[in-house]
């Protein structure tokens, strides 16, 4: 039981990473119906500023975290302009393989950079572990549900309260309609790529919180978890990203530990085949009508 | 009139017939020239060795054409059929005492069908899905493909198999590329071929005019598919090792790339493309950690360089040279 319970906290905590991560992945379809193969990659590039902010000029970690977020959503800014928007009238065979080749950029770049030799990086975490009975949360955990949980809260209050987040939701129903209403769906665009790259800056501090190691591939994998996370809960839908990036990430931690940890990704990814073939809309997706 | 027609017909038919000609002196040639560029002392042993390898990718790049040029689905798990193929043919090899040809050949069947076998699987549930779903399912299906093959006893894990028989040479990658290319074009170029090249322009328009848009589907994802696993079995009788690792994701986009250079819905571009980019690392051994970053430039430009916006501009400017204009355009009825 407590064995089953300590996995069960770790999927917890593995999952909400997801969850940050889908949460990108989620906005960005909803308003440009594209899948940002780039973004896992995004974590990746998040990781490495950090350690070079931390490790190598020596900032203090807040400064080197606020750093990381804002490189993040410049970088996802930069992106956009650069690889999507020229491409947003073309069919989406062509932008899938921009942002393939986008994701292999980043990867190629901080390869050159960086090297392949895994980099190990201390925590910058430093909060003594929870021990309730005879079960120990370490801090990072505890860190990452509060992060998670604070920038889950601050992004439904942004979509559903303020201006911003009506635009973002007017964007992604219908275009044409939402610029005649006189939103600046280029500039909303612009937004939701940095609140996703953002939140996938926070994702890289955690993640390399937990596992201390940097390579140019250490975010293709989340990166894809996250978005089979995405399609769980429904594509375009945030609370389904949360529900399944939460999901997920205790699906993944739980058939580690009682069936085989080789066989774990496989699990996942049948989930996500098993989610499309029953209920291609997800668990908190909108069925869309299509229209000839 | 009609002696008119009946005329015209048969000089349609001779110069079908000039073509085949032309096309088997081709291809004996090409054969010759194989053996030469293999057995004589214009090439350095490094590049000789290169001569299966580019086979190899000439026969991945074509059957994945077929489905993202011609049926304009982006399939992400070639390598997963790839391996399929792979394994199936080494383990057959290995366990069978067959005499040396007649052994590889059964292989190289077996593993087409086996992999063939699997497109066909994967294609029937992913019919409800178009675009960014089928991609991503592709992508999944690689995945688990490649975690099972690393978790089974028999295909020998994560270490793989070693000791299987090099039968790979000149002579069988040249006759299946052939093939392979032969049946491709014949493919595209028939009543099926244009039925898929119909789904990728409009398949609500395919299907309005009594096109089975998921029977087309899946018979392309298996088709593919048999060809992919056909180059698995070459593959893993070229070095005599398989390991899981050679199968994933980054292998299914080096096949992409492949592709999308040649150009979509180009066979022939396929051909050259693969050629070149498996000569080109070798040839510039220096810059190899630079491949990666080439890699991904080529498929960003060659996207971008597509994008409507950028061809209105293109063509409002006329005084761009005409190759330009057709740079990366999906080619439209040729091959």
């Amino acid at each position: 039981m407590v064995r089953f319970l300590e996995q069960f906290i770790n999927g917890l905590s593995v999952g909400s990473v997801y969850a940050l991560i889908a949460l990108g992945y989620t906005m960005v379809y909803g308003i440009a119906r594209m899948i940002n193969f780039a973004h896992g990659d995004i974590i990746m590039v998040g990781a490495y500023v950090l350690y070079v902010c931390k490790s190598i000029i020596g900032l203090p970690s807040i400064v080197s975290v606020i750093v990381t977020i804002v490189f993040c959503s410049l970088l996802g800014i930069t992106i956009e302009k650069i690889a999507y928007k020229p491409l947003r009238k073309a069919p989406s065979l062509a932008v899938l393989i921009t942002a393939i080749g986008m994701s292999f950029l980043l990867q190629a770049l901080s390869l050159l950079i960086f090297g392949a030799n895994p980099i190990t990086f201390p925590s910058v975490i430093k909060v003594s572990p929870i021990y309730i009975g005879s079960i120990t949360i370490s801090g990072i955990t505890i860190i990452t549900f509060v992060v998670t949980f604070i920038c889950m809260i601050g992004l439904t209050y942004f979509v559903n309260n303020t201006k911003a987040g009506s635009a973002m939701r007017a964007a992604s129903e219908d275009k044409p309609a939402a610029e005649l209403m006189g939103i600046n769906v280029n500039r909303t665009i612009s937004m939701v790529f940095a609140i996703g790259s953002a939140l996938a800056g926070v994702a890289g501090f955690l993640y390399i919180s937990q596992y201390q190691s940097l390579m140019p591939t250490l975010g293709a994998l989340p990166g894809i978890k996250a978005f089979v996370a995405a399609v769980l809960g429904g594509i375009g839908s945030i609370p389904g990203a949360m529900l399944g990036g939460i999901m997920l990430g205790v699906i993944e931690s739980l058939s580690k530990a009682y069936i085989s940890t080789q066989l774990a990704d496989a699990i996942v990814f049948g989930i996500l085949v098993i989610v499309l073939i029953v209920k291609p809309s997800g668990l908190l997706g909108k069925n869309s009508i299509e229209k000839v | 009139m009609e002696k008119k027609a009946s005329n015209n017909m048969n000089l349609k038919n001779n110069k079908n017939f000039n073509k085949k000609i032309i096309a088997v002196v081709g291809i004996v040639v090409g054969y010759i020239l194989i053996s030469l560029l293999a057995n004589g002392d214009l090439l350095s042993r490094q590049f000789k060795s290169l001569i299966v390898p580019a086979g190899i990718n000439i026969i991945l790049a074509v059957s994945l054409n077929l489905t993202v040029g011609f049926l304009g689905e982006l399939s992400l798990g070639h390598a997963g059929f790839m391996s399929i193929g792979a394994y199936t043919a080494a383990l057959f090899t290995l366990n069978m005492n067959l005499p040396g040809p007649l052994e590889f050949m059964i292989a190289i069947v077996l593993a087409g069908l086996i992999a063939g076998l699997f497109g066909y699987l994967i294609g029937v549930p992913v019919l409800r899905l178009r675009g960014d779903y089928l991609a991503i399912v592709t992508l999944a299906f690689g995945e688990i493909i490649r975690s099972l093959i690393n978790s089974f006893k028999f295909t020998g894990g994560a270490i793989g198999l070693s000791k299987i028989p090099r039968y790979s040479n000149y002579t069988w990658v040249y006759v299946l590329v052939i093939l392979t290319i032969l049946l491709s074009y014949n493919f595209v170029t028939s009543r099926y071929g244009r039925a898929i090249k119909s789904i990728r322009e409009n398949y609500i328009a395919a299907e309005t005019i009594g096109i089975k848009v998921s029977r087309y589907k899946t018979l392309t994802f298996a088709i593919a598919a048999f060809f992919a696993g056909v180059a698995g079995a070459l593959y893993s009788h070229n070095f005599g090792i398989l390991r899981p690792s050679d199968f994933d994701y980054n292998k299914s986009i080096e096949i992409l790339v492949i592709v999308v250079l040649g150009g979509m819905g180009s066979i022939r571009g396929s051909v050259i493309a693969a050629i070149l980019l498996t000569i080109l690392p070798e040839a510039l051994r220096a810059v190899n950690e630079f491949r990666m970053l080439l890699y991904a430039i080529v498929l960003i430009i060659m996207m971008l360089l597509r994008s409507p916006d950028l061809r209105a501009k293109i063509e409002e400017n006329e005084k761009l040279p005409k190759f330009i204009k057709n740079f990366g355009k999906i080619k439209e009825g040729g091959i």
